[in-house]
């Protein structure tokens, strides 16, 4: 579990946000996520972040759900123990259609679901915490990933002169496993105030 | 760059439009010449005769149901209140400028098939045979000259009027900006009304009982009560591919600034979403028949399903539903322009098979030896091109006639700055 050192901007406005965003990544820093109190039409386009693949998953565990109900009620009425209905084939594929419908919904909707969880890292009695619980109400929080060149006051200033109200240095683990932060740790190595927003 | 607010018909677009339609009479020509003065029984002279009717009542209806989507999906956004229409919503009110026309051509094609004597297609219409017939006797209240003849006339003037006081309302702000809000606000109220007017008019008629009168009837004894929603489905569907082309084609030659890979999507979404609706019913309609098993209901699909119209049954489902649910599945596909208008062009063709597999095995019949033909489809074809020239043509006019801008209502800003 490696603990990694960010820079971290609390934004005010989504005005604000959109074009500090846009520096940052012409400036070359790592944004390691942008956290905001609602979802932003656009910012993922603008974070340069790739499309989400939740659908192609999605898409597999369909498939999954269609073939298992089709293969298993095949094995069942026409393998294991052929029944005669109303005089159709044991094989009798319409019949089998709102089942395997069923199955590739429930197969798609709930896979969805734990995929979306897990890559949101998501899940109970799992370590989380935010870089600043004010981006859970009302303020836009930009964190940068820090590497051993990264020049700490550069980068704060840098953050400053785009916009952001108040810019922390922080130490958080990136992985996600089992557990729960101490109410002690100590997490803020260096807390700049609150510029008076202008 | 200015923007190009008015759509001039090029020369080209015009030459296809009429060599399409010239196609079409052609088409008509031939297939009158090769189904009359043959020889054969009595029973063999009518089937061919039907068979020529057959092909026109198809194509018409066919295209008339499908001109007639675009005003209610018009109506369907205007009482959602949808915006993100707007920035190509010149595109099917335009095409539905078209439903008066091929409207009165359905209109003649079905009342001559009615009054000409020939009861192949609609055998309801033959006093004789209804009188020793107990189940159309007893359907008698519906299927009948009368009911059928003032219930399509009545259906194709109030689609036209309706349409045109939607296409009124829309034009009236192009010269006069709202000067208040309020002004807006009745503005958009009255489109509400005059849209739910329209829309309770189309329940009436595509959701329930057109379907019946002009395309179940031709199999009078068998009934399904889906059969209207079916046929609603196939056309929307059908309607939807109908203005993407259209709005492709303004986008490829610089028009319609303002709509985009955005509003391309959402239409996409419709292609696709009502594919799959349309699959939905052709299933169910299919499985509970089959499930049942009773002779009268199965007589349908017998020879769709399992006769000699089975291939073009298997071929329509699988460019109905496995094609587009495949291909416009994707993001990507939606809001790309070549795929959008292949898709269309296959969904156009696609439901056109539906319609035909509908409408032809009634009428190929021979009732003495209880047979069953396919007839040359190149022919109907050939009759389809004329009617998408006549569609081109039309809409091609409809279009120059107002800005491709309704910059002035009220929604415009939410359709400009649309995301999906």
């Amino acid at each position: 579990m490696g603990v990694k050192k960010f820079v971290v901007g609390n934004f005010y406005d989504e005005a604000i946000l959109f074009p500090a965003v846009k520096k940052v990544r012409r400036a070359g820093y790592k944004i390691h996520d942008v956290y905001t109190p609602h979802p932003i039409h656009g910012l993922d386009h603008a974070m340069g972040l790739r499309d989400t693949s939740l659908h192609t998953a999605g898409f597999i565990y369909g498939i999954i759900g269609t073939a298992t109900a089709v293969g298993f009620i095949t094995w069942a009425l026409a393998v294991d123990w052929p029944l005669n209905f109303g005089g159709k084939p044991f094989f009798s594929l319409p019949a089998w259609i709102p089942i395997a419908f069923e199955l590739t919904v429930l197969f798609a909707s709930v896979g969805m679901v734990l995929t979306f969880c897990y890559l949101c890292q998501l899940a109970p009695f799992v370590k989380k915490d935010h870089f600043n619980p004010r981006s859970t109400d009302d303020t836009f929080v930009m964190a940068l990933e820090c590497s051993d060149k990264t020049n700490d006051t550069e980068l704060i200033s840098f953050l400053q002169e785009a916009g952001a109200a108040d810019v922390q240095i922080m130490h958080k683990e990136t992985d996600w496993w089992w557990g729960r932060y101490g109410k002690e740790t100590k997490r803020f190595e260096k807390q700049i105030p609150a510029q008076p927003v202008h | 760059m200015s923007i190009r607010e008015n759509f001039t018909v090029p020369k080209r677009y015009n030459t296809i439009a009429f060599a399409l339609m010239l196609l079409g009479v052609i088409a008509i020509i031939g297939l009158y010449l090769t189904t009359h003065g043959g020889g054969g029984t009595e029973e063999e002279k009518k089937i061919q005769d039907a068979r020529f009717w057959a092909s026109l009542l198809q194509n018409s209806v066919y295209f008339l149901l499908v001109v007639n989507a675009s005003m209610f999906f018009i109506c369907a956004t205007t009482l959602a209140w949808g915006g993100w229409q707007m920035a190509f919503r010149r595109v099917p009110e335009a095409i539905s400028a078209v439903v008066p026309v091929i409207g009165v051509l359905a209109t003649a094609i079905l009342l001559a098939i009615v009054y000409g004597g020939n009861d192949s297609i609609y055998h309801w219409t033959n006093a004789e045979h209804v009188k020793h017939d107990s189940i159309l006797n007893y359907k008698k209240g519906f299927l009948n000259k009368g009911f059928f003849t003032v219930f399509t006339i009545l259906t194709v003037v109030l689609w036209s009027a309706l349409g045109w006081k939607m296409r009124q309302l829309s034009r009236s702000t192009d010269d006069n900006p709202f000067a208040t809000k309020k002004e807006a606000r009745k503005y958009i109220w009255n489109n509400t009304i005059w849209a739910a007017l329209y829309m309770i008019v189309f329940a009436l008629t595509v959701m329930s009982t057109l379907p019946w009168l002009w395309l179940m009837s031709i199999d009078a004894h068998w009934y399904s009560t889906m059969y209207s929603w079916y046929t609603f489905a196939s056309t929307f569907v059908a309607g939807m591919a109908l203005i993407a082309l259209f709005v492709v084609y303004l986008k490829n030659n610089n028009y319609l600034e303002y709509a985009n890979e955005e509003h391309l999507h959402d239409i996409g979404k419709f292609m696709f979403a009502f594919s799959v609706f349309w699959t939905y019913l052709w299933f169910s309609q299919f499985m509970l028949i089959w499930y049942a098993n009773i002779p009268e209901e199965t007589t349908y699909f017998k020879p769709r399903a399992q006769g000699p119209y089975s291939g073009l049954f298997w071929l329509m489902f699988i460019i109905n539903f496995i094609a587009p649910f495949l291909i416009l599945m994707r993001r990507g596909s939606k809001r790309n322009y070549g795929t959008v208008t292949l898709m269309a062009l296959v969904i156009i063709f696609g439901h056109w098979l539906d319609l035909y597999q509908m409408v032809f095995p009634g009428p190929m019949t021979n009732k003495t030896t209880g047979e069953t033909q396919v007839p040359m489809i190149l022919w109907d074809l050939g009759v389809a091109l004329g009617l998408a020239g006549l569609i081109m043509f039309l809409t091609g006019r409809a279009l120059t006639k107002a800005p491709l801008l309704a910059k002035n209502h009220p929604f415009v800003k939410e359709s400009l700055i649309h995301h999906t």
